[in-house]
């Protein structure tokens, strides 16, 4: 750890020192983990849905009657627990990014056109938001999910339906502030259009809170999408995401501990390095909070 | 004051009005839900039978009304599975989950704001880094996750807990723990920042400097000041957290609560039943939210004295 290479660029290398050591941890997990995910089809010792009679139930290496070659051990219909959740872990991140990048397009286009426009538009898009911050969001996705099926594209859907109150309540407020301000002035007085005014002028000035609205949301969408799998309203069997995985896993608890405590260790991973990461680009965005 | 409450009693009749409308359009979205629960085995007969007991036949807005009457009348109709009226269903798992809630809160309330307190007196030391790093736990670890934890801990190696059922107090205390763990976390750092906030105020200084001690300081002068904003935040968190970790710890616990019957109702496109349950549950976080504001605004002399004038 004390010997950086020369070929980081020195603003990398000045954020990695001032790093807690926490935050390193978290850090090193979270680029760990996405790699995993990426590399997933590659790197998996077996097929994640390929069935063995035989070496059903089996523990991990190093236990008793554990069988060879499978790392975690196996499930109960003698799948390879390390290849599940390697997929799991992949579908998992996927599904999370899709959701949180969905949540960002329908809450940003509603939120800049509640701050541009202003008037009877702001009042319906302020009031949606309002209703969405009221009600329990897992409400709405169990009922969503129940009406509309558990399909992957369902399952993006309910994700994107999230958060979007969160990215629109920030940059309404944002560009509603922005707009006040003397260089958007002239460049209205020159005569620039709204569209040049919002692309050129507003959004690159918002582009950091949006982001880490995005880091912190997506801790919040996968702890849902896991949530929702979990009660076995997510994506069906046999494709599994980690949440369903400790679903499916709790029925043999008592016997087999292993099919849950797996997939449940690397939930628990994903989450503390998001959350990490979220709230120390947080700290960094926030300027107030730099120069303390 | 008067004026204060009214306009807050609107918005919840208005919001809850919202609620309702998008639930019922949502599920006559989806075409017929009589397809999806009875499937193959219904004769054509048969199928006309329910159609017409569900008015399903009838112009949309006709259901809609008819939907909206049932809060005048009280039929909400009946369950497809069990073919009990829904309204039964859902007030005969009200109380579980009223006393699981009340649980939940009461030991959130016993551990939090002690430890939000804590964490603020001592933030520079090793005591206010501890209580920060259980509350991001709290915060990080997901609610279910947590339970499968407990339940492989204490009821399957150790053999000390029940897991499945309300039957005993033993068994209230894993669902209690697994249901107050985020709002524990939420709320203790609240407190936290409210102290913080308040901590720093020149009234501090000045009972300090009246020879106060220390614990009436923080207590008194302190902990009276951050309590407003603590209270607002306690009832908006509770029901939020509340409602959507009931819904996982019952469902986890088998906790014969309106949470179980929801994910089940779900899980098997009930939707009379799920619907209802969605309603009853959405109007007690209203509820919960509506009593929230008009405690704050009691409770804050300054919002209490000025509409009065």
């Amino acid at each position: 750890m004390t010997t950086v290479p020369t070929v980081t660029p020195p603003w990398l290398h000045s954020l990695w020192s001032e790093a807690h050591w926490v935050q390193k941890t978290a850090l090193v997990l979270g680029l760990t983990l996405t790699v995993a995910a990426v590399l997933a089809p590659a790197i998996a010792p077996f097929e994640p849905n390929a069935q063995s009679l035989i070496a059903r139930l089996r523990p991990p290496l190093g236990f008793e009657s554990a069988s060879a070659g499978h790392l975690l051990g196996t499930d109960e219909l003698g799948r390879d627990l390390l290849a599940r959740c390697l997929h799991g872990l992949r579908l998992t991140l996927t599904l999370a990014v899709l959701g949180a990048s969905l949540g960002l397009l329908i809450g940003g286009i509603l939120g800049v056109l509640a701050g541009v426009a202003g008037g009877r538009t702001d009042a319906v898009i302020t009031a949606a938001v309002d209703t969405q911050i009221a009600v329990p969001f897992t409400l709405v996705a169990l009922f969503m999910l129940s009406v509309f099926g558990t399909s992957m594209v369902v399952m993006v859907l309910v994700l994107g339906f999230a958060g979007w109150e969160q990215y629109a309540r920030i940059l309404r407020g944002e560009v509603k502030r922005l707009m006040q301000l003397p260089f958007i002035e002239a460049a209205r007085a020159a005569g620039a259009s709204p569209w040049r005014i919002a692309r050129v002028h507003v959004l690159p000035n918002v582009v950091s809170p949006v982001v880490v609205q995005f880091t912190l949301s997506l801790s919040n969408i996968i702890l849902l999408e896991s949530t929702l799998s979990f009660l076995g309203l997510g994506v069906q069997p046999p494709t599994a995401t980690l949440g369903a995985m400790v679903g499916v896993g709790r029925d043999y608890m008592p016997t087999a501990p292993w099919i849950v405590l797996a997939p449940a260790l690397l939930i628990l991973a994903v989450t503390f390095s998001v959350q990490i990461l979220g709230d120390w680009l947080r700290d960094r965005a926030d300027v107030r909070l730099r120069v303390r | 004051m008067l004026g204060n409450a009214l306009r807050i009693l609107l918005r919840m009749v208005l919001t809850f009005f919202v609620i309702v409308t998008l639930v019922f359009f949502a599920t006559r979205l989806s075409g017929s839900p009589l397809d999806f629960v009875f499937g193959e085995g219904m004769s054509v007969e048969d199928r006309a039978i329910m159609i017409r007991y569900y008015q399903l036949d009838r112009p949309i807005w006709d259901q809609y009304l008819a939907f909206l009457g049932a809060f005048v009348d009280g039929h909400f109709g009946l369950s497809f599975i069990e073919r009990r009226p829904v309204a039964e269903m859902v007030a005969e798992r009200l109380w579980p989950s009223a006393q699981l809630l009340i649980s939940a809160t009461a030991a959130t309330l016993l551990v939090a704001i002690p430890l939000g307190i804590i964490a603020a007196v001592w933030r520079k030391s090793w005591i206010g880094s501890a209580v920060m790093a259980l509350a991001f736990l709290g915060y990080a670890v997901p609610n279910f996750v947590l339970a499968v934890f407990l339940v492989l801990v204490f009821a399957f190696w150790l053999n000390w807990l029940p897991v499945v059922g309300n039957g005993t107090p033993a068994h209230f205390i894993m669902p209690t723990l697994t249901l107050a763990a985020a709002m524990i976390a939420a709320i203790m750092r609240f407190t936290r920042n409210a102290m913080l906030d308040v901590l720093g105020q020149d009234y501090m200084r000045t009972a300090r400097a009246k020879g106060l001690p220390e614990s009436a300081v923080i207590l008194k002068h302190g902990l009276r000041n951050a309590g407003i904003t603590i209270l607002s935040v306690v009832g908006l968190q509770v029901a939020a957290l509340a409602a959507s970790g009931s819904v996982v710890v019952e469902s986890i616990f088998a906790w014969p609560g309106i949470g179980d019957l929801l994910v089940n109702a779900a899980i098997r496109r009930d939707y009379p039943v799920l619907q209802f349950a969605v309603l009853t549950v959405a109007l007690a976080v209203i509820l919960i939210n509506a009593a929230v504001d008009l405690a704050y605004a009691w409770a804050d002399p300054r919002l209490r004295h000025s509409s009065r004038t």
